[in-house]
């Protein structure tokens, strides 16, 4: 069976399998900044913005994506720059593998709420593992980001 | 989970005839748990082309469409405000925001899960879920039954009665699944109770609702009388999560903050 969508602003027509998970869709596709962390919805290192919200891939069917806009960190490169930029300078990063899923919910949370509080940047966070430099200096980066005009 | 052939169906009663087609046939909701799955489907029907992702308000009530998210329930101006606000509270304690936005209700009822933190909110608020083919059916009376002819869950109708709500969930972290869930409710027509994660699936408390329903003016003894009877007719069973007897201590503490807070506004 075949989807058709937009992917980070290009059209697509890709063929898929009934049953078959779009986080494998991408990967099958080269898409490899999606990664897979646990495969059963619990880490969120395979989220991507479908129609602007964040969703597991792993836990999302292909044919659901029919006639949808997906975007992965690839799709919002300047706003990633940003976001880059301010978690260096909390010395916020480390192995990296969770940040392309943290940058697309940072990003999702700046749109939703751009005034976000720490509790509510904590519970948009949640389903958001693998922070491996702690909480607190991508907390710092997080609001700095939220705040910036730039 | 397996399937053989994904169907999306273009309306109501496509989607039951196909499910009336073969046992090996089933409806997927958000999809979240299906992996966690080894079942076999022969065809897996899809509801997303049928608009049932949008929260209508009535005179007296809303009407959730069966594939809502947890995300558009946690979010939902005035279901934020019904009963305080319990069945946002409890859809919001779910896993994180990218789960929440492909979670649906329609999944979370169907499923009968368990360990499912919406069902004791949904209980105690009444609400009735609608059948394309059995019409309307109160919750309670979908949950208690033991199996069901295959039908499809268009909405849930959440009445717009005014009262006092008050959830809890006890887990060990924020993402794991509840170790027991409650949610208690007072309003005009009495003070209603729901455990769930028991570990079984969420019920009422029949008896301890009506025996406090039946105190003109409900005492700390009161209170305390009916905790004791909701423990003795609920069923609290033990698994590698917790003990009978643990979670029985729990519902005996939590029950009466609740009630405490919904009767007294007290914390």
């Amino acid at each position: 069976m075949k989807i058709n969508f937009v992917l980070n602003g290009l059209p697509k027509t890709w063929v898929i399998a009934p049953g078959e998970m779009f986080l494998d869709t991408l990967r099958n596709h080269h898409i490899t900044s999606v990664k897979r962390g646990c495969d059963s919805t619990s880490c969120g290192v395979c989220t991507i913005l479908l129609d602007g919200k964040p969703v597991p891939s792993c836990a999302l069917l292909s044919i659901r994506v029919d006639g949808h806009v997906i975007t992965t960190v690839e799709g919002i490169a300047s706003e990633v720059e940003k976001i880059a930029n301010h978690f260096g300078e909390e010395g916020a990063d480390q192995c990296g593998f969770c940040n392309p899923s943290m940058a697309l919910t940072v990003y999702a949370l700046k749109m939703e709420n751009k005034h976000a509080t720490d509790e509510e940047i904590k519970a948009y966070l949640m389903g958001n593992l693998c922070r491996c430099t702690g909480y607190i200096a991508q907390h710092k980066a997080i609001h700095k980001y939220l705040g910036d005009e730039s | 989970m397996n399937m053989k052939q994904y169907f999306q169906a273009a309306s109501l009663q496509e989607a039951y005839l196909k499910m009336i087609e073969s046992s090996g046939n089933s409806i997927i909701g958000g999809g979240v748990w299906m992996k966690l799955s080894t079942k076999k489907l022969d065809a897996a029907i899809g509801l997303e082309l049928l608009a049932l992702d949008t929260i209508e308000e009535t005179t007296d009530s809303y009407e959730i469409g069966s594939m809502v998210t947890l995300r558009q329930i946690e979010t939902h101006p005035d279901l934020k405000k019904l009963s305080s606000g319990i069945l946002s509270k409890a859809a919001g304690k779910i896993m994180g925001v990218p789960f929440r936005n492909l979670a649906t209700i329609g999944g979370s009822i169907m499923g009968k899960f368990a360990f499912s933190d919406l069902l004791a909110p949904l209980l105690v608020m009444d609400v009735a879920l609608v059948f394309y083919k059995a019409g309307t059916m109160p919750l309670s009376e979908f949950l208690d039954q033991r199996k069901m002819n295959p039908d499809v869950l268009i909405k849930i109708i959440v009445p717009k009665t005014e009262s006092h709500g008050y959830f809890h969930k006890v887990s060990t972290t924020a993402l794991d699944f509840a170790t027991l869930n409650l949610a208690i409710a007072s309003g005009s027509d009495g003070i209603k109770m729901a455990i769930g994660a028991r570990p079984s699936i969420a019920v009422r408390a029949w008896k301890a609702e009506n025996f406090i329903n039946r105190q003109l003016k409900p005492t700390d003894a009161d209170i305390e009388q009916a905790i004791m009877i909701a423990c003795e007719e609920l069923k609290f069973g033990s698994n590698n999560k917790a003990s009978a007897d643990y979670r029985k201590t729990l519902a005996k503490a939590y029950l009466k903050r609740g009630l405490k807070e919904v009767m007294y506004g007290e914390d």
